[in-house]
């Protein structure tokens, strides 16, 4: 607006360029106001993300570990939204959302200081201290799927101190790359609401943590998750609180969350269908875990397309999401030999990987202007949502592997003792029980 | 006296405590165990890894009765916790030296 003013006046005579210039300042100071209804949905979006973490990871992961083990497995997923929770106000939210330094991070000032209440998001036209409030629940589940690559065998300490400089170090800089107005976005790589951000870093993080750490010493026998009544409940609840995640990531009450919304549902029901099918013709089994993992799977698939693909669209990205994380889980990991406990690559990685290439096919521009894919004309969006995914995969690789082992030589050593691992970490780190069914 | 000992499968334990209370058995003692016999234990599967889960749970019933009892409960309790399948269970029985009623002191038949 200014500068087609400013084009115009430079057009006319000295004095009346001096009265254009004052509209063009008035234009400037009739800032915006906030929006009522944006607001109050994202502020409900918050609520539902933060919910996914200490409530649904927590119990989806903690149903999957041994009963030994099974509180310590809890307890990765809630230390972690806690650390984030410190991490984002301290620091966290700065270094993704500041003011850009040359693509690479942002940053105005620790402790979220020189925010007022009446600042809003140009996005939304929301407080930018409910988007800061928003972003930070994204940061705590993204530490905390990391966790499931490595329960049963790492020290808890090393656990905290891990998520706290991994936050900074590596999630912080990616948000900031993708949405933080860093050198992707400026690429153009579509990620609506964390495919690259949140499942593919989570999961890379994850599969690196594992590899540095080892298996566990008795992996492979007859390892009995303790309650898959708990997978479901937690996956159930992710479910519910992925329509924050997605429908949210939109900051806006608007259709696009609509779309957002249902093309979610739509993924999740495939993919939790496609990967009972796959496991059935493998297997002869209708297992509730595998349905459990499929809707993850299809969740994690949707993400970065939430906003920009039509339900068409979702229903490929979740077929296909189902069978890759089939595959993930159960050919990757049996071929590669590394104990990714719970899948966190297998699942999250993969279907991560899947998603974001698949947003650069099926982008619908009449669902979203803002992102138009392969089969709309536009090729070379996959390959930039391909160079979101190898810059996200070797960033986090790097970095997970350098703050694992600084946080690994301050709590010395990573790993519990192997006495500790055949006792459960519940009673040696924790000294409580999960159950006490007396 | 003799004690029965009788491995059944779980879900029959109610059938076969309704049947020994008709014959007038006035108390037992139950356990949850686990164990394999020619059934052997079965395989479950979660996310592709299959592990063999070698001990199945059972029910142990232990009776402690007087002599003439014996044959009639072992009837009774084959009877309540057959299904003709594999895995039904097995029943022993020993021989009891002493046994006390710990409330009233006394002992053996009177005690059982």
């Amino acid at each position: 607006m200014r500068s087609k003013l400013l084009a115009l006046a430079t057009m006319l005579p000295l004095s009346t360029l001096w009265a254009a210039e004052e509209a063009a300042a008035e234009a400037a100071e009739a800032a915006p106001t906030l929006d009522v209804g944006n607001t109050a949905w994202v502020l409900t979006a918050t609520a539902l993300v933060m919910f996914m973490t200490p409530a649904g990871l927590a119990l989806f992961y903690g149903g999957m570990a041994r009963s030994k083990n099974l509180l310590n497995t809890i307890a990765m997923s809630v230390m972690g939204y806690i650390v984030a929770s410190i991490v984002w106000v301290v620091c966290g939210y700065t270094l993704a959302f500041g003011t850009d330094i040359s693509g690479v991070i942002g940053f105005d000032s620790f402790f979220l200081s020189g925010i007022k209440v009446t600042d809003l998001w140009a996005t939304g036209n929301i407080p930018v201290l409910l988007f800061a409030a928003f972003q930070m629940t994204f940061a705590g589940i993204t530490v905390a799927l990391a966790s499931g690559a490595v329960i049963e065998r790492l020290k808890f300490s090393t656990w905290i101190v891990f998520a706290a400089l991994w936050i900074i170090a590596c999630y912080a800089p990616i948000a900031h790359w993708v949405w933080g107005g860093g050198f992707l976005s400026a690429d153009g790589v579509l990620d609506f609401a964390g495919g690259t951000v949140v499942h593919i870093n989570a999961g890379v993080a994850g599969l690196v943590m594992a590899l540095m750490l080892g298996k566990r010493s008795d992996y492979g026998k007859a390892m009995f998750p303790s309650s898959v009544t708990l997978t479901v409940l937690g996956a159930s609840m992710l479910w519910f609180g992925w329509f924050g995640f997605n429908a949210g990531s939109e900051l806006g009450a608007d259709g696009i969350a609509a779309s957002a919304f249902l093309v979610t549902n739509t993924a999740a029901a495939v993919a939790a269908f496609s990967w009972m099918l796959v496991e059935y013709v493998t297997y002869k089994k209708f297992t509730l875990l595998g349905i459990a993992s499929g809707i993850v799977a299809g969740l994690v698939a949707i993400t970065p397309a939430a906003g920009f693909v039509d339900t068409a669209g979702a229903l490929v990205i979740g077929v296909v999401a189902g069978i890759v994380a089939f595959y993930g889980v159960n050919g990757l990991k049996k071929a590669l030999k590394y104990d990714d406990s719970l899948d966190a690559f297998g699942i999250h990685g993969v279907a991560g990987i899947w998603g974001a290439i698949a947003t650069g096919i099926f982008a619908n521009p009449e669902v979203n202007e803002l992102g138009t894919g392969l089969l709309y004309g536009n090729a070379g969006q996959v390959l930039v949502q391909v160079e979101g995914v190898v810059v996200t995969i070797i960033y986090t690789a790097i970095v997970t592997a350098v703050v694992f082992k600084i946080a690994s030589i301050l709590t010395g050593g990573a790993r519990v003792s192997a006495e500790a691992e055949s006792q459960g970490l519940d009673e040696v780190e924790h000294g409580e029980k999960a159950f006490n069914l007396r | 006296m003799k004690k029965i000992e009788s491995i059944i499968k779980p879900f029959k334990l109610e059938d076969v405590k309704d049947a020994l209370a008709e014959l007038d058995i006035t108390g037992m003692t139950v356990s949850e165990v686990k164990g394999y016999g020619r059934q052997q234990g079965h395989s479950e599967l979660y996310r592709g890894a299959e592990y063999v889960v070698d001990f199945l749970p059972k029910i142990k019933i232990e009776v402690v009765v007087v002599d003439e009892l014996v044959d009639k409960v072992i009837d009774v309790i084959v009877k309540s916790a057959r299904t003709g399948k594999i895995g039904d269970g097995k029943i022993f029985v020993s021989n009891v030296e002493k046994s006390v009623r710990i409330r009233t002191g006394e002992l053996d038949n009177e005690a059982v």
